[in-house]
């Protein structure tokens, strides 16, 4: 089980003095941030993108990850999000590339589509081709991190001749790929096509919905022969606040949460949390509930906090961290790993996507021959060839 | 066949014993009681969006439903019938009424018989109907019907205003008749009936029933 933090880098104001951080401060904390969740031992720090304020988060990630791989030794980098619709899919390739040369493999990264309206045009795209963005894109990308002197030529973009991709891949292993989504089924359809990972953000919306698209993606990932219902790698998103007792924990966080960016002057703190995965409270509480989410998405190979936003101050976010990493990441850890039945596979790193790929067992897109979804168009094509020849 | 129709009543109607409420639970009355002069079974769902101010908001700003609001819009998705009835506030249906129909999935309503009605001070915005609340029934692709009634104060007290109730419930009730199986099906019990009415008896589709396979979405963008 990998856990750890996800940040969308919001500029807020802290509603409780009135002080917002200038985007110089809010950078350097960030960075403070993804080192405490090395120090504390977290598995995971993940970046938000963003080309908008109020956030500082990277318009470009690999810029961030970049540093943090200078100062950092175990920790794995990755995103929630990167902007499949609207970065250029070559840039990502290289760079992400780039940057798991320079963190020797531990990068990995979350494709999203981004719901922000106005950033679109921005980048010369609309809005209402997300999807088809998103699964024009991500092919591009696919093939970027697989074939040199790719010719290629799609919708979006401008046609590729004879293009190589640089740097390579490091050990010719792409960064493992999460496709998140809250409510679109195109998109865990798209994770289990290609065998990749689905990523829910579990914060905006009630755990039904979450529990229908990791359901849906996990039967998808088994029709397309990757492996069975309960071994799709699914990761999930989730906020907490805790003090030692839950009152004050409410008291605490509650005018944060008034005030936050997205869902504030909205529904009341007691509401949020009791329809949506949010926990404010006990450390203890924060355990049970986040080991819930077990029995709506199975057995899962992620799990990321959100822990920075909505204005809280640097030193209310480390001390956050420091209750995580002392007492909750170590007893989900322990928990979450001895209820995994041993065919459940971890959450795949560099190493064992090379070990895989030295196998030959990297996923086929779309499903090898002993997949259902091979055996349907099997299917499909002979009864198509039946039609022709009585047509005849 | 016992086949229980549904009727859902929406009503943005504010006070305790509100006219706008009164009026739209009438034309269900008058709906229902064709429809089991008929021998069919009627259950009524009242909708009252006051009860759901505070989580239609919540919604409108996080995407989440609440319990109560995720209930009623169920409700009305898998209701026969709908009777949505609203205050007329500065000449056009209520913020309220409005907030409801916003949140409701763009295809939801479809095929969907409806009977819109207003409640108002003044006769002079009769016309709420067809200004306000017809265009916003038929975006969400309703069968919003000829027939819908606005009651002015006035109105109330009169037998005409019921004598209208009970002609848009007989249209209501006759169209819901025409959609059933029960009807529908032929007299020996073969109920291939719905074939010959296509469209009338609505399917509450599932969002994850119909989402196209990759190869296609990925033969769609031609890369």
């Amino acid at each position: 089980m990998q856990l750890g933090i996800f940040t969308i880098g919001d500029v807020t104001q802290d509603p409780t003095t009135g002080e917002t951080p200038t985007e110089n401060e809010r950078i350097k904390a960030t960075v403070a941030i993804a080192r405490k969740a090395e120090e504390v031992g977290m598995d995971v720090f993940a970046t938000g993108q963003h080309h908008n304020p109020p956030f500082a988060a990277p318009a470009n990630p690999p810029v961030l990850m970049a540093n943090l791989a200078a100062q950092t030794e175990k920790i794995l980098l990755g995103t929630a999000t990167t902007l499949i619709t609207t970065t250029d899919p070559v840039r990502i390739a290289e760079d992400y590339s780039y940057v798991q040369h320079l963190a020797d493999g531990r990068v990995d990264l979350t494709l999203g589509r981004g719901n922000t309206g106005p950033v679109y045009p921005w980048f010369g795209k609309d809005i209402r081709q997300g999807i088809p963005l998103a699964v024009e894109n991500y092919q591009l990308l696919y093939r970027l991190w697989r074939e040199a002197n790719l010719n290629y030529s799609g919708r979006f973009r401008t046609p590729l001749q004879g293009f190589t991709a640089t740097p390579r891949p490091l050990d010719d292993v792409p960064p493992f790929v999460w496709h998140g989504s809250i409510r679109s089924p195109e998109i865990p359809e798209q994770a289990a096509f290609y065998g990749d990972g689905f990523f829910h953000n579990n914060i905006f919306w009630n755990k039904e919905h979450t529990e229908r698209m990791v359901d849906f993606y996990r039967q998808r990932y088994e029709y397309y022969g990757h492996g069975s219902y309960d071994q799709a790698i699914v990761g999930l998103g989730g906020q907490v606040f805790m003090a030692k007792n839950s009152q004050d924990a409410m008291r605490t966080f509650r005018p944060y949460f008034d005030n936050a960016p997205v869902y504030g002057h909205g529904p009341s703190l007691e509401d949020f949390t009791e329809q949506t995965p949010l926990t404010v409270g006990s450390p203890q509480q924060v355990i049970e509930r986040t080991l819930s989410f077990r029995e709506y998405a199975g057995d899962y190979q992620r799990q990321l906090f959100l822990v920075d936003h909505a204005g809280l101050p640097l030193k209310t976010v480390l001390e956050q961290m420091d209750i995580l990493g002392e007492e909750v990441i170590p007893v989900l850890r322990k928990e979450f790993d001895a209820a995994r039945p041993a065919h459940v596979p971890d959450a795949p790193t560099h190493e064992s996507l090379v070990a895989r790929h030295a196998a030959g067992k990297d996923p086929i897109p779309g499903g090898g021959p002993e997949s259902q979804a091979a055996k349907d168009r099997a299917k499909q094509a002979e009864a198509a060839q039946r039609d022709h020849e009585n047509a005849k | 066949m016992t086949d229980r129709l549904t009727l859902a009543v929406v009503t943005a109607g504010l006070s305790e014993d509100s006219t706008t409420t009164r009026l739209g639970e009438a034309i269900t009355q008058a709906a229902s009681g064709v429809v089991e002069n008929a021998g069919q079974h009627v259950v009524i769902k009242v909708v009252q969006l006051r009860d759901l101010a505070h989580g239609l908001t919540d919604m409108m700003m996080t995407h989440v439903a609440s319990r109560a609001v995720q209930d009623a819009i169920d409700t009305v998705l898998t209701a026969d019938g709908l009777i949505a009835a609203s205050p007329t506030y500065k000449a056009s249906y209520s913020g309220l009424f409005k907030q409801f129909f916003d949140v409701i999935d763009e295809s939801a309503l479809e095929n969907l018989p409806t009977v819109v009605a207003a409640a108002g001070g003044s006769p002079r915005h009769s016309l709420v109907l067809d200004t306000a609340m017809r265009p916003l029934l038929s975006y969400l692709k309703a069968l919003v019907l000829p027939l819908g009634i606005y009651a002015a104060s006035e109105d109330w007290g009169h037998n005409d205003l019921q004598r209208r109730i009970d002609r848009v419930g007989a249209s209501l009730g006759a169209m819901l008749l025409a959609g059933s199986p029960e009807s529908s099906g032929s007299s020996d019990g073969s109920s291939h009936g719905d074939a010959a009415r296509p469209g009338l008896r609505r399917e509450v589709k599932d969002e994850f029933s119909d989402v196209p396979d990759f190869a296609s979405l990925l033969a769609s963008v031609g890369s």
